[in-house]
């Protein structure tokens, strides 16, 4: 299946710049919106902006111009050319990262066969930005944060990547599009009709999955890094204006991809069950799931990231000592049994 | 490691999505947000709310109370001696103090109501009234007659409690 129009390279570039920037800043806004600004403030029970267009809508973009217009200040000790550039490499992995999720039969960036691979690599570069940021800002509370994500991002980068490993084995592929219509072509004992997303064998794989994103995202409880009562603003103290915006939109447009990736892996990503249309493969789909599938996968997105941050509001932080306990003595092992008993089934079956 | 409290943290999450529930339910269902939408909808302070000090000049008798015990001096009194009539008939002419300023700097005031806890002649009060905010610090500084008008807005002294022996006049 093929678009029906052949377009120039560039003009095919052209389309997939654009299509990554409404990948990774439409789902930060919206998260930001709908959740940080709507959800946040309804389970606090007030009901947060409500000025700035109808029921506040528009407070994204004003905040937006209110950093803009913020002077970029750096500390004077500071390692000035890393200082700059560390919110760009945050922000830089997330559009890395957008890169291998499918969004559709032909709609994505790229379709290559170390997709889970790459994603899992590409995603600790946010932890080098931080770490960056955390490094050469010369003062203490951002060291101190920088140093606590670049623990807390790798001691639950290993729970991440041990949990996606299920889901390969499962697959028998690292390549998300073909993970993707496993999920939809599969059926569960003969029966068809759902589909065979992966959350149904690896529900444990998925929560130890999203506990360990909300850890990389450094959302609370997992907010140790940040601890604004203790370290300001961890590694983001010392960012004002246009540089903290990176910061922030990075850190909401990673929690959309990541959701983009859960998605893909446990949910059955942007298909519906083929079964349902009588497709029997990827080649029967129809071209309109290029336009239906983004929209399931925002859908599944918005569900993800609202419980995540259902999670970040609702629970106090972790302390550093049991947050790096749990990741090394609860989520590594289970994830660990939970490859061992998935290979025997693969193995077996 | 402590066992981990699922049950609790289950509760927790559902404390978060009750709260949620109330807050997007509808007024009239007995729904809504805990907060007030401040210019649109203003909410009734309580009657003893500390929000302004009004004065009533006829009372004071610059007696300097209120100044002294004021911890912030925030308060500025001048006065003159001034000769009324007398009380009774054939009696000598009275001197009286007549308050030629008296200010409050709510710039410098912190609302502790020391002053008019102090007044021994009923000359100053708390009001309510909490809408005096001003773009620029120095207009802050009321002065009397400004402190005057301020009487209106000052709420009936709530009726003495039952059994309470009223204090009485001369």
């Amino acid at each position: 299946m093929i678009f029906a129009v052949d377009l120039p390279y560039w003009a095919q570039s052209l389309l997939r710049v654009l299509g990554g920037t409404v990948a990774v800043l439409l789902p930060a806004g919206t998260i930001v919106y709908l959740f940080l600004f709507k959800m946040m403030s309804f389970m606090q029970s007030r009901l947060g902006p409500m000025e700035a267009g109808p029921y506040g809508s528009m407070q994204l973009f004003a905040e937006v111009g209110k950093w803009l217009q913020k002077e970029d200040i750096a500390p004077e000790r500071a390692d000035i050319k890393v200082f700059r550039a560390a919110p760009l490499v945050v922000l830089m992995s997330t559009f890395l990262l957008v890169a291998v999720v499918p969004f559709g039969p032909d709609a994505y960036f790229t379709d290559f066969d170390a997709g889970v691979f790459y994603l899992l690599a590409v995603s600790s570069i946010s932890t080098l930005g931080i770490l960056m940021a955390g490094w050469s800002s010369a003062n203490k509370y951002s060291l101190l944060g920088g140093l606590r994500a670049a623990g807390q991002l790798i001691a639950y980068e290993l729970p991440m990547v041990l949990a996606v490993l299920g889901v390969v084995i499962q697959a028998g592929s690292m390549n998300l599009q073909t993970i993707v219509i496993k999920q939809n072509s599969d059926s569960i004992f003969g029966w068809n009709g759902l589909g065979y997303p992966y959350i149904l064998t690896q529900f444990v794989a998925f929560l130890v999955f999203m506990i360990a994103v909300q850890a990389e995202l450094t959302q609370a409880p997992f907010d140790m890094p940040i601890a604004e009562s203790e370290l300001v603003s961890g590694y983001m103290t010392e960012y004002s204006g246009f540089r903290f915006l990176i910061f922030f939109i990075a850190e909401f447009a990673t929690a959309g991809v990541f959701a983009f990736i859960a998605s893909v892996l446990f949910l059955g990503g942007w298909g519906v069950p083929f079964a349902w249309f009588g497709w029997d493969d990827i080649t029967q789909v129809d071209n309109w799931m290029n336009f239906a599938g983004p929209l399931i996968m925002f859908t599944k997105m918005m569900v993800l990231t609202g419980i995540i941050m259902w999670v970040r509001f609702s629970y106090p932080r972790f302390r550093e000592d049991q947050l790096q306990r749990f990741a090394w003595k609860v989520l590594i092992p289970v994830s660990l049994v939970n490859i061992m008993i998935t290979a025997i089934f693969k193995v077996a079956f | 490691m402590p066992k981990p409290q699922v049950p609790g943290l289950i509760k927790g999450l559902g404390v978060t999505l009750g709260t949620l529930m109330q807050t997007i339910k509808p007024k009239k269902l007995g729904g809504g947000a805990a907060t007030v939408q401040y210019p649109h909808e203003k909410e009734t302070p309580p009657i003893r709310a500390r929000g302004v000090i009004a004065l009533r000049e006829d009372n004071c008798t610059s007696c300097m109370l209120c100044v002294r015990s004021c911890p912030d001096w925030c308060i500025y009194i001048e006065a003159h001696k001034e000769l009324a009539p007398p009380r009774r008939a054939g009696g000598a002419p009275r001197k009286v103090n007549k308050v030629d300023r008296f200010d409050i700097d709510y710039a410098l005031c912190m609302y502790c109501g020391i002053c008019v806890e102090v007044c021994p002649f009923d000359a100053i009060f708390w009001s309510p009234e909490y809408e005096y905010s001003e773009p620029r610090i120095a207009d802050l500084l009321h002065d009397k007659t400004k402190l005057g008008e301020w009487m209106e807005t000052v709420p009936e002294a709530p009726a003495l409690e039952a059994g309470a022996e009223k204090k009485k006049g001369k």
